[in-house]
C-alpha cells in the first residue's frame, strides 16, 4: 500500500494551485469564500476559463474535448478547486448530459450538442422528479407521445436547480405504460423556449429561488431530440446519476467549509477563551475532522477501484454519497453553533455583491444559518440517503 | 400527582390556542413576521385583552399567573402558532422589574398592552455568559448614564422601555456590580433587522445614554428571569414540535412512493418512533423546568439547564428529521412545516445553546 500521490500528481496539483492563482478572478473566489450569491454570469465565466484550458469538461474523452486526466488527477483538481474557492462547476450539462450523450447519443447528437456544453451555448438542467415521482422516480408520468415527426410532450417537473437560467432540459418521459414502469421510459432534450414550456420558481426555506417546477403542455418536441433508443431512457438515466463518482463525497467543498469552520471556532470566545479550546466544541470538532479524514481515503479507495479498470461497487458510491452530505451537514451545523446569538439576524442583501452595510457580529456571520438551513437538501437530492442505504444492503444481502 | 393545567390556566390555553388558530394563521404570521416592523401591534392588543401578558406576572404587580406554568400554558400556545411578537421580551424585563419592586405603574401599563418592553443584556463577546457585562453605568448628575453595545436583543424595536444590564462595578465576567436600568427607546441608538426565524432583532449601542437605575446589585434578578425565559423556551419549543410530529405523521400517512404510504417503510418508522420519544423527554424536561421556576436558586438553575439543553438537543434532531422525512417539500418556503423548523433550531440560539448548558448543569453540580 502507498497512499502517496505519485511525483507527476503532485506535479499536477502544482500546475493547478498555478492556474487557480492565476485565471480564477479574485472577485468570484472572494464571492464563494465569503458565501454570498454567485449570478448565473459569475457561473458562466468561470465554466469559459475552465474550458479555454481544456478542463471544464474534465472527466469527457480526450476524442470529445476532455484532458484525459486520470481519476487521482480529477481528485486533486476537485481538492484544489474547492480550497482555492472556485466555485463548483454546474453540473447538468457538462457533468450529466455530457457523458450520456457521449454513450448514447447519435453521431449528430454529438456533433450537436457536445460543442454547444463546452462552449456555454447551452445552459441545461434536469427533468427526473415529478411531484409524485421522487425517491420512486421510475413513477414518473410526463407523457411524450409520437405525432409525426415530433413528440407532444404533457406533465410537470419539479426541483429543477437552475432551470430558471435553462436554455435546454433532459427529461425523463413516459412513452410507453406496458410492462414494468422503469421499460415505458425515455430520454428526451427539450428547448426551453418551446411554447408550452412554463417555469414556475420554488422558494426554499431560506428564501432562496434556487429550483422550480417546469411544466409542459402539449410541447412538440423533434424526434431527433430522443436520445438512443424510446423505452430505453432508465438506462442511460441509471447511467448519468451514477457517473460523477468523484463529486459524490463532496471532498474538496468539506474540506474548505472545514478550514472555515476552525477559523471562526479559533475566533469565537467561549468563557474568555477560544471557542475552539473549550473542551465540549473541541470534541465536536475532533469527531468531524477525523470523519473527514476518513472519508477523504474512502473516496480515494473508491476512485482507485474505478479507476483501475473495474468500475467501483454501486455500494460503495452510496456510502460516499450519505457520508459525504452527512459530513458536510455537520460542518454546517457546527458553523451555525459556533456563532451563538449571532446566527440569527438575516440581511438577505448583504448576500449580494456590492453590498455596503456594516456586518452584524462577526463579518463571517451573514450566511451561516441559511447556508445551514439551505443544506438540509444534500440529504435530500440526488437519490435521499434513505434510498443510499437501500441501496447498500440490497448489494450485500442479496435477498 | 396531576399532569394536567389547573383549570383557569386550561382556559386561558384554549382561549389563547384558539384566537391564534382563527386569526393568527401561518400566511398571516409569515406576512407580520417578514414585514418592516416585523410584529403586530394589533394583536398584541388583542392578545392583551385576552389577559395573555397578565398571566405572565403574578397579583402583586397587577397579574394573574406568573408562576412556571402559567409561562408554560402561554408559550406553548406562542409556539404551536409561530407567535413572533415580544412576549419573551416583555417576559424576561418584566418580571425582573417585578422582582425589583416599585414599578408597579409600569407593569400596569406592560399588562393592559400598552407599553412594551424589551431586555437587552447579552454583548457581542458574552456568548451566554451572564456574568459577562462590559458595558458600563458611570453616575450623571441625579442619573445614570450607559455605554457599551448589547447584542441580539429580540424585538427591540417594538420596546418603548429597555431594561439593560450595565456593569456599576468590577470586571467583566464578575456576577457582582451588574446593575439593571430602564432606558427609553427615544434616547438609545438602535439598528434593527430581520431573524432568520421570523421577527426582528436588534443591535443596542449605548454611548452615554441617560439610564435610570433601577437596581445596582442586578446578577440575581438576570439570572431569575433568564430561567423564566428559558422556561418560556422550553415550552415554546415543545409547541413548535407537536406541530412538526403532526404534520410529519400527517405526511408520513398520505405521501406515497412505490404504491404504498411512506410511513410503511421500518425505516421512517424507527425513525418517528425515535423522534417522538424524545419530544416526550423534553415535554418532560420542559415540566421539570416549569416546576422548578419557583424553587431555590440551586434546583431551579439546574432543571433549567437541564431543560435547555434538552431543548436544544432534541430541538435540532426534530428540526432535521421532519424536514428529512418531508423530502423535497420540506425545504420550501410554501410549507409552514419549515418555518417552524427554523424557529426550533433558532430557540438553540437563544439564552444558551445545548453545550452552554451541559456545562452549566455540570458546574451546578460540583458547586453543591
Amino acid at each position: 500500500m502507498d497512499l502517496r500521490f505519485s511525483p507527476e500528481e503532485e506535479a499536477f496539483r502544482e500546475e493547478v494551485r498555478t492556474f487557480l492563482k492565476e485565471k480564477l478572478p479574485a472577485r468570484i473566489a472572494d464571492k464563494v469564500r465569503t458565501g454570498k450569491r454567485l449570478t448565473k454570469a459569475d457561473m458562466v465565466e468561470w465554466h469559459g476559463l475552465l474550458n479555454e484550458r481544456g478542463w471544464y469538461a474534465n472527466h469527457w474523452p480526450k476524442d470529445y474535448g476532455g484532458p484525459g486526466w486520470s481519476v487521482a488527477q480529477a481528485a486533486i483538481f476537485d481538492v484544489e478547486s474547492a480550497l482555492a474557492h472556485a466555485p463548483r462547476i454546474v453540473p447538468f450539462g457538462v457533468s450529466m448530459l455530457g457523458p450520456v450523450l457521449i454513450k448514447y447519443g447519435s453521431q449528430a447528437q454529438k456533433d450537436y450538442w457536445l460543442p454547444r456544453i463546452l462552449d456555454g451555448t447551452d445552459w441545461w438542467c434536469q427533468g427526473y422528479s415529478e411531484p409524485g415521482a421522487g425517491s420512486d422516480l421510475a413513477s414518473l408520468k410526463t407523457a411524450a407521445v409520437r405525432d409525426g415527426d415530433h413528440y407532444v410532450v404533457n406533465g410537470q417537473k419539479t426541483w429543477t436547480t437552475l432551470g430558471q437560467y435553462a436554455d435546454m432540459i433532459f427529461c425523463l418521459v413516459r412513452t410507453s405504460t406496458e410492462g414494468k414502469k422503469q421499460e415505458g421510459i425515455s430520454f428526451l432534450l427539450i428547448d426551453m423556449k418551446t411554447p408550452g414550456v412554463e417555469v414556475r420558481p420554488i422558494i426554499l426555506l431560506d428564501g432562496e429561488h434556487e429550483v422550480n417546477e417546469v411544466f409542459f403542455t402539449d410541447v412538440r418536441v423533434p424526434v431527433e431530440n430522443l436520445v438512443g433508443e424510446e423505452n430505453k431512457g432508465w438506462t442511460y438515466a441509471k447511467y448519468l446519476l451514477t457517473y460523477e463518482r468523484a463529486g459524490l463525497a463532496g471532498v474538496g467543498g468539506s474540506m474548505a467549509a472545514f478550514d472555515h469552520l476552525k477559523e471562526i471556532a479559533r475566533s469565537q470566545r467561549k468563557g474568555g477563551r477560544p471557542l475552539a479550546e473549550d473542551p465540549l466544541f473541541a470534541a465536536r470538532l475532533a469527531r468531524l475532522e477525523i470523519d473527514l479524514e476518513n472519508m477523504k481515503t474512502t473516496n480515494l479507495r473508491v476512485l482507485a477501484a474505478s479507476g483501475s479498470g473495474g468500475s467501483a461497487p454501486l455500494e460503495m458510491s452510496a456510502m460516499l454519497k450519505i457520508r459525504g452530505t452527512e459530513i458536510r451537514q455537520e460542518i454546517t451545523s457546527l458553523t451555525r453553533r459556533a456563532l451563538g446569538p449571532y446566527a440569527q439576524p438575516f440581511v438577505s442583501e448583504a448576500l449580494d455583491e456590492g453590498f455596503n452595510g456594516d456586518p452584524i457580529g462577526p463579518d463571517y456571520a451573514a450566511p451561516v444559518a441559511a447556508d445551514y438551513f439551505n443544506n438540509r437538501k444534500l440529504s435530500i437530492f440526488g437519490g435521499s440517503n434513505e434510498v443510499q442505504r437501500e441501496i447498500i444492503t440490497k448489494a450485500m444481502l442479496e435477498l | 400527582m396531576d399532569f394536567n393545567h389547573s383549570e383557569d390556566r386550561q382556559m386561558l390555553a384554549d382561549t389563547l390556542g384558539r384566537y391564534l388558530q382563527q386569526r393568527y394563521p401561518i400566511d398571516v404570521r409569515n406576512t407580520i413576521s417578514g414585514s418592516d416592523e416585523g410584529w403586530s401591534r394589533e394583536h398584541w392588543a388583542a392578545l392583551a385583552e385576552l389577559g395573555v401578558v397578565g398571566a405572565l406576572f403574578g397579583e402583586d404587580t397587577g397579574g394573574f399567573g406568573g408562576t412556571g406554568f402559567d409561562v408554560a400554558a402561554v408559550f406553548e400556545q406562542l409556539g404551536r402558532a409561530l407567535v413572533v411578537e415580544p412576549f419573551l421580551g416583555t417576559l424576561m424585563a418584566g418580571r425582573a422589574l417585578a422582582k425589583a419592586g416599585g414599578q408597579e405603574a409600569l407593569l400596569g401599563e406592560v399588562i393592559a398592552g400598552t407599553t412594551l418592553l424589551a431586555f437587552a443584556h447579552e454583548e457581542p463577546q458574552s456568548r451566554y455568559d451572564l456574568a459577562d457585562v462590559e458595558t458600563r453605568a458611570t453616575r450623571a448628575g441625579d442619573g445614570w448614564a450607559l455605554s457599551g453595545h448589547k447584542a441580539v436583543v429580540l424585538q427591540i424595536e417594538a420596546a418603548d422601555r429597555i431594561l439593560v444590564s450595565a456593569r456599576v462595578a468590577g470586571q467583566p465576567g464578575e456576577e457582582a456590580g451588574i446593575g439593571l436600568f430602564l432606558v427609553d427607546k427615544t434616547g438609545a441608538t438602535l439598528r434593527g433587522y430581520p431573524m432568520i426565524d421570523g421577527g426582528r432583532g436588534g443591535e443596542l449601542a449605548l454611548d452615554n445614554t441617560p439610564a435610570t437605575l433601577i437596581t445596582e446589585d442586578g446578577y440575581p434578578l438576570i439570572e431569575e428571569t433568564v430561567s423564566a425565559g428559558i422556561v418560556a423556551l422550553a415550552w415554546e419549543a415543545v409547541g413548535v414540535m407537536d406541530v412538526l410530529k403532526a404534520s410529519t405523521l400527517d405526511y408520513l400517512r398520505t405521501r406515497k412512493q412505490f404504491g404504498v404510504p411512506i410511513g410503511k417503510f421500518q425505516a421512517l418508522q424507527h425513525r418517528m418512533a425515535t423522534v417522538a420519544l424524545e419530544i416526550e423527554q423534553a415535554r418532560s424536561a420542559a415540566i421539570n423546568a416549569a416546576d422548578a421556576l419557583d424553587k431555590d436558586r440551586h434546583i431551579r438553575e439546574r432543571a433549567v439547564s437541564a431543560a435547555k439543553y434538552t431543548i436544544g438537543k432534541v430541538g435540532t434532531l426534530a428540526a432535521e428529521e421532519s424536514i428529512q422525512m418531508h423530502g423535497g417539500i420540506g425545504m420550501t418556503w410554501e410549507l409552514p412545516l419549515s418555518h417552524f423548523a427554523k424557529r426550533l433550531t433558532m430557540i438553540g440560539h437563544q439564552l444558551g445553546d445545548d453545550d452552554h448548558h451541559i456545562g452549566r448543569y455540570i458546574a451546578l453540580g460540583r458547586a453543591a
